[in-house]
């Protein structure tokens, strides 16, 4: 028989038992369609930190400090003064009120920052100017504020020379920034620069645990980086366990281990899904087999060899199986759709697609074989006689 | 054509061994018509059995159309039950989820021949037996009387040298009967060989040899 006509006769037999089909490629599908959600998630999530590190630039350097150790200006300017640093910024969020005209500004990030801040995030200063040595040195109330702020107070206005308050005093705006969207998680244009210095009247103190240090070139990353370690660790007389000092590079690369990882996690538990899916198939395949076994002696007494009959419930069990994987990935496709509406970020790739098609065709065929195996092995006579 | 020779067969229940089939002779020309008579219980399903290679006796020789299918592996016996032997079973035993037509087309598939090749021989063979207008009802749509003319088509679409017929009428009633019998008959006025099992003496006596079946031992009856 050839194969058209065999996947034929097999959907018919599918179609022929809607409820019982249905129940055999529920776990299947439910297998499946996680794999894909989750899978799907993983790698949006993964790719959406991806875009946010590599807009961070291949010259940046990230300083985080957990222990007790804090740093301050001075050694702002000696870390820029390092071999391979060209500059260093401290990055100190604030939480504060900010309002203008009475109005309060909510989702607003507040950033406390050296003059070189806005240069190494890569930030464009749209019109006025940046926070300068001088106002870091004066603890300036000055402020640069993202564009999105400024729309909304101003209007079409250009908001430079006039005042915001913050904890109810008075900022000057000298400068807003370009529109940028997101970047390192913070929203641009939702925020509000400050010299860290400044931070002060909000009863902050210059307690420095993060900064951004930036490198002369791309290539001098590594070597910047190292030139920041060790002054922790030597003139600072920092733990090295206590601190993180990392390049953009090397965010990335922990990234990539990262989701390795969590693919292989999320793999192993498909496979187990996968398992019971397939054993779910090898079930109901048996007593498809049990319940057709006068059908069985009837092709056996029409001349159909064992192959023959292995055959036609091997194609029965991968038409099966191929048809709830594609359920399965059109779930998972639709639920993350539904998933990425709520804001989650959803990537499916069409590799993992195509291994999921591939993989349901293969528990078809490995939990079809012992069914199939039983079929084709039955006695012509005993199955002619079979109730 | 067929030639049996010291055929036995026993199966055991249990701890009683039966002996079906017991040292049975059997020699069938080309053309015959042949009806096997015999009480349930009797053997001669078994001797049907054996005769269709549906099964292995235990011993004695079988020689089918020049060859000898006394121990042939499963897949020989396949091929012959394929090529050279046509089915009709009491019950019909098509396959309900085909049409007419499709289940006339299934020995030619396991043959090899292809699907346009297959359906063109099926629709002519349902033509022949007065089943052109049924060609794509399903089983359950026909009548027992259609549902068998339609496995005889199939029995017949291979052209094979021997129908075996398991009381080709025990499920219809018996106008239909008649009619299937006569079907039978004129089959092998055209020269087909035929041998019918039944356990009805009205059948029996209207083939052209009859032999009578009882406990495992075969005869053949005088013709009245």
């Amino acid at each position: 028989m050839n194969l058209s006509m065999t996947i034929r006769l097999a959907w018919k037999n599918i179609l022929g038992n809607r409820l019982r089909s249905a129940l055999t490629i529920l776990g299947l599908v439910i297998g499946i369609a996680s794999v894909i959600l989750l899978v799907g998630l993983v790698n949006g999530a993964a790719q959406s930190v991806n875009d946010e590190i590599a807009s961070m630039g291949a010259d940046v350097i990230t300083v985080e400090i957990y222990d007790e150790t804090t740093l301050d200006l001075d050694d702002m300017d000696a870390m820029s003064k390092l071999n391979s640093v060209r500059d260093a910024s401290p990055e100190l969020m604030l939480d504060a009120a900010l309002s203008k005209g009475g109005e309060k500004s909510s989702g607003t990030t507040l950033i406390g920052a050296g003059e070189s801040y806005i240069d190494i995030m890569g930030y464009e200063i749209g019109s006025g100017r940046n926070i300068s040595r001088i106002d870091v040195g004066n603890s300036t109330k000055a402020v640069v504020i993202g564009s999105g702020i400024a729309r909304r107070f101003w209007k079409q206005k250009d908001p430079c020379g006039d005042t915001i308050k913050i904890e109810g005093d008075d900022y000057t705006v000298i400068g807003v920034l370009q529109s940028a969207g997101s970047a390192m998680g913070n929203n641009v244009d939702e925020m509000v620069i400050m010299p860290i210095t400044a931070a002060k009247y909000l009863g902050e103190s210059i307690e420095i645990t993060f900064a951004y240090v930036r490198a002369d070139t791309e290539e001098d990353a590594d070597a910047a980086c190292t030139s920041v370690r060790d002054y922790l660790t030597n003139t600072k007389h920092m733990d090295p366990d206590s601190c993180i000092v990392v390049t953009q590079k090397m965010m990335l690369k922990t990234m990539e281990e990262i989701n390795r990882t969590m693919s292989l996690l999320l793999g192993g538990i498909a496979s187990i899904s996968l398992l019971v899916g397939g054993i779910g198939v090898m079930n109901v395949m048996l007593v498809s087999v049990t319940e057709r076994t006068r059908e069985i002696g009837i092709r056996k007494s029409l001349g159909a060899r064992r192959k023959d009959i292995m055959y036609q419930f091997l194609i029965e069990s991968v038409v099966l199986s191929a048809f709830g994987g594609i359920v399965g990935i059109l779930l998972g496709l639709v639920l993350g759709r539904i998933a990425s509406l709520t804001g989650m970020m959803f990537a499916p790739g069409i590799g993992m697609i195509m291994l999921a098609v591939g993989v349901s065709v293969a528990v078809g065929i490995i939990f079809g074989i012992l069914p199939s195996y039983r079929a084709a092995c039955l006695k012509p006579v005993e199955a002619l006689r079979y109730e | 054509m067929i030639d049996i020779k010291g055929m036995k067969k026993s199966f055991t229940l249990g701890d009683e061994t039966i002996t079906a089939v017991n040292d049975v002779d059997l020699h069938v020309d080309r053309g015959d018509f042949l009806a096997v008579i015999g009480p349930s219980g009797s053997g001669k399903s078994t001797l049907m059995n054996i005769l269709g290679l549906l099964d292995k006796a235990d011993e004695g020789t079988y020689s089918f159309d020049g060859i000898d299918v006394t121990d042939l592996s499963d897949n020989q016996q396949a091929k012959i039950r394929n090529e050279k032997i046509g089915f009709v079973f009491q019950s019909f035993y098509l396959l309900q989820k085909l049409t007419a037509v499709e289940n006339v087309m299934v020995p030619l598939l396991y043959r090899g021949v292809s699907d346009k090749e297959a359906r063109k021989k099926a629709e002519a063979m349902l033509q022949r037996l007065g089943l052109g207008e049924r060609q794509k009802h399903m089983p359950q749509q026909l009548s027992g009387g259609q549902q068998q003319r339609v496995a005889i088509a199939r029995a017949l679409v291979g052209e094979p040298e021997l129908i075996l017929a398991d009381e080709p009428t025990g499920a219809l009633d018996q106008t239909t009967g008649r009619e299937i019998l006569k079907l039978l008959q004129d089959l092998n006025e055209e020269g087909q060989t035929i041998i019918i099992i039944t356990h009805d003496n009205f059948i029996a006596h209207q083939a052209k040899r009859i032999y009578r079946m009882e406990d495992g031992i075969l005869r053949e009856e005088e013709a009245e």
